[in-house]
């Protein structure tokens, strides 16, 4: 029960990341909200993992934090004004 | 009583979550958004990993959780520091009350 | 010597990762399967890993390494409550700019780290490294503006530390 409130109240605060997502004047904006956006899917996945038992859950958040570094700092070289290939 | 202290920890984890997106919505400009929403959101899940490791005492699921802290912790302060250098260098603009910039009259000296 | 190193810290993460100790006993499969694959990492990637490995035998890094933690744990949780005031509050105390602080590290791998933790300093980001080790750092409130190095504070505690783990 407790738990179900939490999840919740996360997904109140993911709503406010897409507002600033869908609003935010430069591209910057945006990708500064993407990346919190991604810390957060990881406490969901934590949260989920803690409500269901299974431990499967959290190697997904794992492996979704790795995956969102690698493509936030391919972004930040894109937004830089420069190519991948330096 | 573990379980307890487990589901204290996560709850100040998503208050302080939901204070990293209220900065996100409120601060005026990008420089002191990307600070304080990703410390904030940063410290935030920290606090609900650890509450996972809590309630789930030595098991796989706790060192997975240790893990996944260990690299949230790596890997939050670099994104940090690439996203401000980028869009420093792309051109975004600082908000317009502030005091010194430093980094713009070293480069229209040189 | 270095891919023996190397060996070793990625044959702890594939234990953290699989965690062996099973109820009925350890698990020797995939604990075999662990070492074969640490030891194919270390033969690869042992070359790139670091320059002076015999730094890794020095038992007092080691224990300022523990000091570095509780000092960046502490920065980290002083950080967040800080900016956890400046949103709430109603009128937005915040002052900012953009500062210049030299820098007394030497090794390139420290300034490095350096520049990440002050990530984590209350108020403060490192927007630039130049190449005569001067950083350039955001702060979210600057408070004494007309000083001769406005904001070194933030990068002295860090430093100390860094320089007996690293150097």
């Amino acid at each position: 029960m407790m738990i179900n409130i939490l999840m919740v109240s996360l997904t109140c605060c993911a709503f406010l990341c897409l507002f600033r997502m869908a609003r935010g004047p430069t591209a910057s904006d945006r990708a500064v909200a993407m990346d919190i956006l991604g810390i957060m899917i990881v406490a969901f996945g934590a949260l989920m993992s803690v409500r269901t038992g299974k431990e499967f859950y959290l190697t997904s958040a794992l492996v979704w934090s790795l995956l969102n570094f690698i493509g936030v700092l391919a972004l930040s070289k894109f937004l830089e004004g420069r190519g991948f290939d330096d | 009583m573990r379980e307890n202290i487990g589901f204290a920890l996560m709850c100040f984890g998503v208050i302080f979550d939901a204070v990293g997106c209220v900065g996100l919505i409120r601060l005026p400009d990008l420089y002191n958004r990307l600070q304080a929403s990703l410390k904030c959101v940063a410290m935030g899940t920290s606090l609900i990993l650890l509450g996972t490791m809590v309630i789930a005492g030595l098991s796989p699921l706790s060192a997975k959780a240790f893990l996944c802290l260990l690299f949230i912790l790596i890997i939050s302060p670099t994104t940090e520091h690439a996203l401000a250098r980028a869009s420093y260098i792309g051109g975004v603009k600082l908000w317009k009350k502030s005091v010194v910039d430093k980094f713009k009259e070293d480069i229209d000296k040189s | 010597m270095r891919k023996i190193i190397l060996a070793l810290f990625s044959l702890i993460v594939w234990v953290l990762l699989v965690w062996p100790f099973t109820p009925w006993g350890f698990d020797y499969q995939s604990f075999l399967v662990g070492i074969i694959v640490s030891i194919f990492v270390g033969i690869l990637f042992g070359d790139v890993f670091t320059e002076s490995p015999h730094k890794f035998f020095e038992p007092k890094r080691y224990m300022w390494f523990i000091c570095f933690v509780f000092v960046f744990f502490w920065e980290f949780l002083h950080a967040s409550f800080d900016f956890a005031y400046r949103v709430l509050h109603p009128e937005l105390p915040i002052n900012p700019g953009i500062i210049k602080v030299k820098t007394n590290l030497k090794k390139e791998f420290a300034i490095g780290i350096l520049a990440n933790c002050i990530g984590f300093a209350p108020g403060a980001v490192t927007v630039e490294v130049s190449e005569d080790n001067y950083l350039y750092i955001h702060m979210a409130f600057i408070r004494h503006i007309g000083a001769e190095e406005p904001g070194a504070y933030v990068i002295r505690r860090f430093e100390r530390i860094l320089k007996r783990i690293f150097e």
